[in-house]
C-alpha cells in the first residue's frame, strides 16, 4: 500500500469533507483508520482469498463528481415491477437524486442523500448509527468507504408502514471513460412495525474494469420485517467488496438472499447482529461461478441477546477455474442463552480446476444453546444424471435441471415473485437450459 | 426390434456378461430370470447405456440401428425405456416438469412440435389413471420421499407418457406388495400392443403371473443357459435355481 494512494484519497477527502457534525466526526475517523491500516493484504487472515490490495490498480479512478449517465443507460437493468417500485440510483458510488425515482408516498418512506439527511432532522440518528457495526471489520477497505459516507444514501421506512412494492437500489458503475472505483454507502432505518423488501442490483455500463467498495447498514426496529436481496451479475471485470450490516435494534425478522452470478473478485460480508431477544434471521446465498471468478462470502451472526434464532444456507456451483469461498462465523455471547443457530454450506464443483473453500467458525460462550453447522463439497450426482438422460433428456439439459434444483432451496427464498422469476431466468440462462 | 449378438460387458476388470444372444420382436414379452449376480441388471443397464459398464464385445441392433453407439438420451428418444430397479430421488425437480421436458425433448428429436400445456395435461391425466397415481404425487419433487410402491408406479407412469417401443422392467416387482404389483402389472398390460415389446427382468415368477411372457430365458453366470415359454418360469419357481445349476453341471461333465 503506497503512501501515494493514501495521499490520493486524502486529497479527495479534503475536497469533499462533509460539514454536518453528524458526518464529520465519523468520516474523519474513517479516513484516519484507512491511513493507519491501508488495504488488507494476503497476510490478513480474513482476506486470504479476496486479494484486495493486488487488485487495486493505479489507474482506478475515484471521483466525488457524479458522471453523466442517462435514464436510458439504466433501462436494460431495471428490476421487475419497476413501475411501482422505488428506484434509488448510485452512479460510481455516489447517490444520484436526479436519477432516482421515489414511487412510494412520503407517508411510507423518505429517501435523500446522507449529507442532506445529516443536515436535516436525521442528524442524531446518523450520529448514533452510522458505522455502529464497523468494529466487525477493522480493515482499511471498510474504513475507506466511511470516509466518503456523505455521498451516500439515507433511507427511512416509516413506522408501521407495510410496503407492498419493493425498494430497488441500482449501483451503476460507468466504465466507459476509465476504470471507476465506486464507494456506495447507505444507511437504512426500518422503523418499528414497518415491513420492506430492499434489493440491490449492480450494473456495469461500458464493460471495462470496475471496483465497487460498498457498505450498507440496515437498522431494523421492533416488530419490523426486512427482506434484503443482493443480485450480482456485473460481468467478469467487475470487482466488488460489499458489506451488509443488518442490526436487529428491536425484536424482528430479517432475511437476506445473496446471489452471485459473475464478477472478477467478489467479496460479500454479511453481518446479522442479533441485539434483541427473540429475534429471527434467515440468510441464504447462491454463488454460480464460471471463468476465473472468485466469490468469497464471509458471514457473521452475532448473538448478543438470548432466545434468538438464525438459519443460514449458502450454496455454490463452481465451473471452469472459479473459486468459491464461504466463511461462516457464529458468535454466541455469554448472555445469549437459548440461542438457536444453524448453518449449512453446500458446494458442487463442475470444473476440473474449480475449487471450494469452506470454513465454519463457531465461537460459543453461553452454555445452553443449539448450534449446528455442516458443509459439503462434491460433484454432480452421476446416477441422477443417468436417470434423466435415460428418459430422453439431453445431457446439457439434464445437468441444468439438476443444478437448477440444487439452486432452488436458495432461490425459493426470494419472496417477491417478479424478482424471483427474474433471478430464475438469469440462472436458467447461465445453466444453458434449452427446450 | 432388438437383436443382441454375443454381447460381452463388465465393470472395470470384472466380466459380467459373457456372450448374450437374444432377439425380441414387436408384440412380444420376454422375461429374463436368474439368480442374484447372474447379470440380469447389468444387461438392463448396458442396454439403457449406463456408462459405468464397459461393453467388451458383441453388438446390439435396435430397430436396425447400432444401439451401443448411441448416448443414453438418444436410446430413450429412439424408443427404449428402462424402468429402474432403484428410481433416483431428485429434490427440486417436480415429476410433472421432468416428464414434460422428457416428452418434449423426445418429440423434438423426432421432428414433432412440443406439446402445449393443455395437450400435455390431457395426456398426463389419461396416463395417470393407468397406474392410479395421484396428481399431488406428481407435483412433488421427483421420487423424493416416495414409498417403494409409489416409485415403481411413477416409473410405469413415465413409461406410459413416453410410449416406448421397447420397455425394460428391471426388477420392477422387488419391494412391491401384492396390491401395488397388480396395479403396476395392470398398467403394463394396458400398454401392450403389437407394435411394442417388453423385456421383464425378475428374480421371481410372481410378477409373471400378472404380466404373462411369451418367452422366458434363464440367465446364469453371464449367459442365457435356457429358454422356453412361460412354463419354464413355473418350473423354476417349483425347483429353484439349483435345478438349472445342476443341469448345467451334468451337461458340462458329459
Amino acid at each position: 500500500m503506497s503512501n501515494e494512494t493514501i495521499q490520493y484519497f486524502k486529497g479527495l477527502y479534503t475536497l469533499s469533507a462533509p460539514d454536518a457534525p453528524a458526518l464529520k466526526t465519523f468520516s474523519g475517523k474513517s479516513m484516519d483508520d484507512f491511513s493507519k491500516w491501508g488495504l488488507p493484504g494476503p497476510k490478513h487472515e480474513e482476506w486470504k482469498y479476496a486479494r484486495v490490495a493486488s487488485l487495486f490498480r493505479n489507474d482506478l479512478k475515484f471521483s466525488v463528481e457524479v458522471p453523466s449517465v442517462s435514464e436510458s443507460d439504466i433501462d436494460p437493468f431495471r428490476l421487475p415491477g419497476n413501475g411501482t417500485a422505488t428506484e434509488l440510483v448510485f452512479v460510481n458510488g455516489l447517490y444520484s437524486q436526479a436519477l432516482s425515482v421515489i414511487r412510494h408516498p412520503a407517508t411510507d418512506i423518505h429517501a435523500l442523500s446522507m449529507e442532506d439527511a445529516a443536515r436535516a432532522e436525521y442528524g442524531d440518528f446518523i450520529a448514533q448509527n452510522l458505522g455502529h457495526s464497523a468494529s466487525y471489520h477493522p480493515d482499511g477497505i471498510h474504513a475507506l468507504n466511511g470516509a466518503f459516507a456523505g455521498k451516500g444514501l439515507f433511507l427511512r421506512v416509516k413506522k408501521g408502514r407495510i410496503l407492498e412494492h419493493p425498494i430497488y437500489i441500482y449501483h451503476v458503475t460507468d466504465s466507459r471513460h476509465g476504470f471507476p472505483f465506486a464507494q456506495p454507502r447507505s444507511l437504512v432505518h426500518v422503523e418499528d412495525g414497518a415491513q420492506v423488501q430492499v434489493a440491490e442490483q449492480y450494473i456495469n455500463i461500458g464493460g471495462q474494469d470496475s471496483f465497487t467498495n460498498e457498505v450498507i447498514e440496515i437498522v431494523a426496529g421492533l416488530d419490523s420485517v426486512v427482506d434484503y436481496y443482493k443480485i450480482q451479475h456485473e460481468g467478469p471485470l467487475a470487482n466488488h467488496v460489499g458489506t451488509t450490516h443488518i442490526r436487529q435494534a428491536g425484536k424482528c425478522l430479517t432475511n437476506s438472499v445473496t446471489i452471485t452470478l459473475s464478477g472478477g473478485m467478489v467479496r460479500n460480508n454479511l453481518n446479522m447482529i442479533m441485539e434483541s431477544e427473540h429475534g429471527e434471521s434467515h440468510m441464504y446465498g447462491l454463488y454460480l461461478l464460471a471463468g476465473k471468478t472468485l466469490a468469497d462470502n464471509h458471514t457473521i451472526v452475532d448473538n448478543v441477546k438470548p432466545h434468538c434464532f438464525s438459519n443460514e444456507l449458502y450454496k455454490g456451483i463452481m465451473d471452469d477455474e472459479s473459486t468459491g469461498v464461504f466463511n461462516g462465523k457464529i458468535f454466541v455471547r455469554k448472555d445469549a442463552q437459548k440461542t438457536n443457530a444453524y448453518q449449512s454450506n453446500k458446494n458442487i464443483l463442475l470444473g476440473e480446476k474449480a475449487s471450494a473453500n469452506t470454513k465454519p467458525q463457531l465461537e460459543i460462550f453461553a452454555d445452553d444453546v443449539k448450534c449446528s453447522h455442516g458443509c459439503t463439497v462434491g460433484r454432480l450426482d452421476e446416477e441422477a444424471l443417468f436417470y434423466l438422460r435415460a428418459r430422453g433428456i439431453g445431457e446439457q439439459n439434464a445437468r441444468a435441471l439438476l443444478l437448477h434444483a440444487f439452486a432452488l432451496d436458495v432461490l425459493a427464498n426470494i419472496k417477491h415473485e417478479g424478482l424471483r422469476t427474474y433471478v430464475d431466468a438469469l440462472i436458467s440462462e447461465r445453466l444453458g437450459f434449452n427446450i | 426390434m432388438l437383436k443382441i449378438t454375443d454381447l460381452h460387458a463388465g465393470i472395470e476388470e470384472k466380466k459380467i456378461l459373457k456372450g448374450i444372444n437374444l432377439e425380441i420382436k414387436a408384440g412380444e414379452v420376454h422375461a429374463i430370470m436368474g439368480p442374484n449376480g447372474s447379470g440380469k441388471s447389468t444387461l438392463a443397464s448396458v442396454l439403457a447405456g449406463r456408462e459405468s459398464f464397459e461393453v467388451t464385445g458383441g453388438s446390439v441392433a435396435f430397430q436396425g440401428k447400432d444401439l451401443l453407439e448411441m448416448s443414453p438420451e438418444d436410446r430413450a428418444r429412439e424408443g427404449m425405456f428402462l424402468a429402474f430397479q432403484y428410481p433416483v430421488e431428485i429434490p427440486g425437480v417436480s415429476t410433472t416438469n421432468f416428464i414434460k421436458t422428457a416428452v418434449n425433448e423426445t418429440r423434438k428429436y423426432r421432428g414433432q412440435e412440443p406439446l402445449d400445456a393443455v395437450a400435455f395435461l390431457k395426456l398426463m391425466k389419461e396416463r395417470m389413471k393407468l397406474v392410479q397415481i395421484d396428481q399431488s404425487l406428481l407435483s412433488r419433487s421427483l421420487n423424493e420421499g416416495f414409498s417403494g410402491g409409489e416409485k415403481k408406479r411413477n416409473e410405469i407412469f413415465q413409461m406410459a407418457m413416453l410410449e416406448p417401443k421397447l420397455a425394460i422392467l428391471d426388477e420392477t416387482d422387488s419391494g412391491l406388495d401384492i396390491d401395488a404389483l397388480r396395479i403396476v402389472a395392470n398398467g403394463v398390460n394396458q400398454l401392450r400392443s403389437k407394435d411394442n415389446a417388453f423385456l421383464v427382468v425378475t428374480h421371481y415368477q410372481r410378477l409373471l403371473e400378472y404380466i404373462v411372457p411369451d418367452f422366458v430365458h434363464v440367465l446364469y453366470n453371464g449367459r442365457i443357459v435356457k429358454s422356453g415359454t412361460k412354463e419354464l418360469a413355473l418350473e423354476l419357481e417349483e425347483k429353484g435355481y439349483d435345478f438349472i445349476k445342476n443341469e448345467l453341471l451334468v451337461t458340462e461333465q458329459a
